[in-house]
């Protein structure tokens, strides 16, 4: 069992050219914040990024950032809010949910697991803000990709495809993003009452409109309550976030209420009490319960996410809210995490990924945490990772197992 | 053509040429493919016209069953393969092969469903990218990305060469506005990326695919994001005595939190040929122009309205004008958007560049591409999509002129190494395609190509798609699967490998 902690680049060369002579699979982390989500690995030895760390280039006026894959999130976005500027994708914090503390995570580990957050339906996720990388590679060779400029064809974009290869292909050693003036304003409409179905219409009508809703939220009665300090407690609440400067944001706050007077009654939360809300939203805070009853995190068509919810309540005790206008719906299972049936649903229902982001250690190295891909994808995914790992030492099995 | 060196022939695929055209014929039947010499001129280039080459056969498949079978043909026969759109790329990328099959995607011009509650349209690839908007505008939406030639350009070429326009600072390149891929790799397999959905289950394979210049796979359908059309935009035309201003207050705004819809400069040289050209009303004692357009809400664009002029101001503007009325607006683009053929009036030919440079060295870069005009002895004049670094030099020559061409090609390629050497890149939007392709190696040493190449390798093995292209030199896929021995030595070298 070796831990190798590389305080610079060459050291992390060093260390995989080390693991390839060995042939010694590796496991990598930044704090190891994200272990408990994926398969569980079982190698010998570990290499830990998180001491080569510290930001290398931030330059507000050109709004680009660089940094060491170890730095954590947490230091990058105090830099970032000291000059009112913020990761337009606000990367979400899984430590709550998977019992551990928060701010742990790295800035390797946000573009590994191409983070984001409630944002994700306007402004997209870690992927859509990755400038550039520099990684070591699992052959033990150190490359280039991208650069500090937001636009950039040059060759292929391996920036973004190092985003959710949960460390299969390389190690990100230093990443440039773009970054982005912080909202000035933000304000969030909350319309009481709705069913899951009800809220579903209703957002779709506010993000069909010119009001710009930078987030769509619906928390169905028995999780309305579990935010906010219980603010929101007593009914269904679907959540219509607006950002911007002052009078934009009371413009098309006034535009919408009238847009959906119909639909219900609605109040206002704004500020501070707004982002809380919205952080809570984007990190599971109502199913941080210190448990490791199962969590499903599944991406669908907004329209049909509903459905997979009042299917899977017929035959098992779920609880369940809804992000990016319906179409991320967390999923709590009080049971087992009836991995068949949820992606049978999905299937049923217009498509989509479900991703297992919490359960026991057993259960993840039984069933499949990542959705299962048909064979020809499934068989390029492996020649992708044969290309950039060909031994199979970095993560071996962390996505899928045998690759 | 100009020096241009393209992979040498296969005498053996020439020689089966009935062969490969009759097997076609089998799988896309009637007047799907086109052998005739005179049939095939029309598709002898794309819109980098300065090279043109005959392909081998072209067909125009109508199915993505008929998609499949051409290239798992090909595959099988170890016969080129070159897809094209609409033939808009401006580096080249759909330059045909002589021994290469030309793949023309211009009959999957369908679009497949409009979905307003998901905000998503399904089209074909051959769907032009303003056609998209074209379907969904009487509800009030439309796609974002606007490259210039969106008339004609399909979205299929647009996400090969991830093409970005004058909206992409506020709303994002293609790679940002697609949800969702199907594709035929090269052995005729179908796979899909993504959706109606957000993001992926596995590798991101379709940021892999975006912009990667039809040597991945053949896109067949494409899904993506369609948005509310802003309530209203105007647009100020803001005049500096210098560049350096004009670029100070570009940063500034943006500094400032806000983003604009559009944020184009222009410079003396294009201001002046666009003026004579369509009358806009720029002024002409300026060195620098910028145009900048805010959209949204009526009260936000009132709102920003008044913080950008209030920055072009401290900035030292010498003009300053608001669009008080939708024509006026439209004017100060007119010019704007008639800078190339403005430019084509003042000159026999030009050149159009492509670098992206941090905008800080916009100065810097300006004053070096003067030195580089006198040194060539040829006139450059400048657009610059000004908010996000994208430079587009118009290098004006005559082709008539010996030697004149090849000289404004040496003059363009220091512009994009003096790009490289300040931070930039080689190409914000148009692509490497064959024009920029031996300068891949001022941005990119041998691992990094390499890695690039790897990526081809796992999709496209035999290196069938599109060769040529992209990279000065492709490697074969089992040379590059071999160990890299770094300086003569690997650590612990007496360990068995692999």
């Amino acid at each position: 069992m070796t831990i190798f902690t590389p305080k610079t680049e060459d050291e992390i060369v060093e260390a995989l050219q080390w693991a390839l002579s060995e042939n010694a699979p590796v496991e990598v982390v930044g704090q190891g914040s994200k272990r408990n989500l994926g398969r569980p690995l079982q190698t010998e030895h570990t290499i830990a990024l998180s001491e080569y760390s510290g930001v290398t280039l931030y330059e507000p006026d050109e709004l680009v950032l660089s940094a060491k894959a170890g730095t954590p999130v947490a230091e990058l976005e105090t830099l970032l809010a000291e000059n009112g500027q913020a990761f337009q994708f606000e990367p979400m914090d899984y430590g709550p949910l998977l019992g551990q503390a928060s701010g742990q995570g790295t800035f390797g580990g946000l573009l590994a697991t191409n983070l984001c957050g409630p944002r994700r339906l306007k402004s997209g996720s870690a992927r859509d803000h990755v400038l550039g990388v520099r990684v070591v590679s699992g052959r033990g060779e150190l490359f280039k990709s991208g650069g500090r400029v937001v636009k950039n064809v040059t060759g292929y974009d391996l920036s973004k495809g190092m985003a959710n290869s949960w460390g299969t292909l390389g190690i990100a050693t230093e990443i440039t993003f773009k970054v982005l003036p912080a909202p000035e304003t933000e304000t969030t409409l909350v319309v009481r009452g709705l069913a899951d179905d009800e809220a579903a219409r209703a957002m779709a009508i506010a993000m069909g409109s010119s009001g710009e809703v930078a987030s769509a939220a619906h928390l169905p009665v028995n999780v309305s309550g579990r935010v906010i300090d219980g603010d929101l407690n007593g009914d269904a609440s679907t959540l219509l976030r607006l950002e911007g400067f002052a009078p934009s944001v009371n413009d098309r706050a006034a535009m919408l209420k009238g847009l959906l007077a119909s639909a219900g009654t609605i109040a206002d939360v704004s500020g501070d009490t707004s982002r809380k809300l919205w952080q809570e939203i984007r990190d599971v805070i109502p199913f941080a319960d210190g448990t490791e009853q199962p969590v499903w995190r599944v991406s669908m068509v907004p329209m049909e996410a509903y459905k997979l919810v009042a299917s899977l309540r017929m035959g098992a005790a779920v609880d369940a809210y809804y992000d990016w206008q319906g179409g991320l719906v967390w999923l709590r299972m009080e049971g087992e995490p009836e991995a068949e049936a949820v992606r049978a649903l999905i299937k049923k229902y217009g498509g989509g990924h479900a991703t297992l982001v919490r359960a026991s250690t057993s259960l993840r190295a039984a069933l499949p945490v990542f959705e299962p891909q048909p064979a020809p994808l499934a068989a390029l995914s492996k020649r992708l990772k044969q290309q950039f790992d060909p031994s199979g030492i970095l993560n071996p099995g962390r996505m899928v197992a045998g690759v | 053509m100009s020096g241009l060196l393209m992979p040498k022939a296969d005498d053996a695929t020439m020689s089966r040429r009935s062969d490969i055209v009759t097997a076609l014929r089998t799988i896309v039947p009637g007047e799907g493919v086109v052998d005739a010499t005179n049939a095939m001129r029309v598709f002898e280039s794309d819109a980098l016209t300065a090279y043109r080459q005959l392909p081998l056969v072209v067909v125009l498949p109508q199915t993505v069953a008929q998609v499949s079978r051409v290239l798992k043909y090909c595959h099988e026969n170890n016969v080129k393969v070159v897809p094209r759109g609409s033939g808009t790329s401006l580096s080249g990328g759909a330059l045909p092969l002589e021994d290469a099959v030309l793949l023309v995607m211009s009959r999957f011009n369908q679009i497949l469903e409009i979905d307003y509650p998901n905000r998503v349209a399904v089209v074909q690839p051959g769907v032009t990218n303003l056609g998209i908007t074209k379907a969904v505008e009487h509800e009030g939406f439309y796609y974002a990305p606007d490259p210039s030639s969106q008339i004609a350009c399909s979205i299929g070429g647009n996400v090969a060469e991830n093409s970005g326009g004058v909206h992409c600072l506020k709303y994002g390149l293609t790679a940002n506005n697609v949800l969702g891929l199907e594709m035929v790799l090269i052995t005729g397999e179908v796979v899909r990326l993504g959706g109606k959905h957000l993001d992926s289950e596995g590798y991101d394979l379709l940021g892999l695919m975006t912009g990667s210049e039809g040597l991945l796979g053949v896109v067949t359908e494409v899904t993506v994001r369609i948005l509310q059309k802003p309530a209203t935009a105007r647009a100020l035309m803001v005049g500096f005595p210098t560049s350096e201003q004009a670029g100070k207050c570009v940063a500034d705004i943006i500094a400032g939190g806000v983003i604009p819809g559009g944020m184009e400069m222009m410079d003396r040289p294009a201001i002046h040929a666009a003026e004579d050209f369509v009358h806009a009303g720029y002024p002409l004692d300026v060195e620098a122009l910028l145009i900048i357009e805010l959209d949204g809400p009526v009260v936000e664009v009132d709102h920003l309205i008044g913080m950008v002029e209030a920055i072009a101001n401290k900035n030292g503007a010498s003009t300053c004008v608001i669009s008080q009325s939708e024509e006026e607006r439209m004017a100060f683009w007119a010019g704007r958007k008639a800078a190339f053929p403005a430019v084509g009036r003042i000159s026999p030919d030009y050149l159009c560049m492509d670098g992206t440079i941090p905008r800080k060295e916009l100065p810097k870069v300006l004053a070096g591409m003067r030195e580089l005009s006198e040194k060539y002895g040829l006139r450059v004049a400048n657009v610059f999509h000004a908010g996000d670094g994208n430079l587009h030099p118009l290098i004006l020559y005559d082709a008539n002129i010996p030697e004149e061409l090849h000289k404004a090609e040496d003059f363009g390629a220091d512009i994009l190494r003096l790009c490289v050497k300040v931070g930039g890149v080689l190409t914000g939007e148009h692509g490497v395609g064959v024009e920029k392709r031996e300068l891949m190696p001022e941005m990119f040493n041998e691992i990094d190509l390499n890695q690039q190449i790897r990526v081809k390798c796992a999709f496209d093995d035999k290196h069938l798609l599109n060769p040529g292209k992209v990279f000065p030199q492709l490697h074969r896929c089992a040379e590059l699967g071999r160990m890299h021995v770094h300086r003569g030595q690997v650590p612990f070298p007496e360990i068995p490998r692999f």
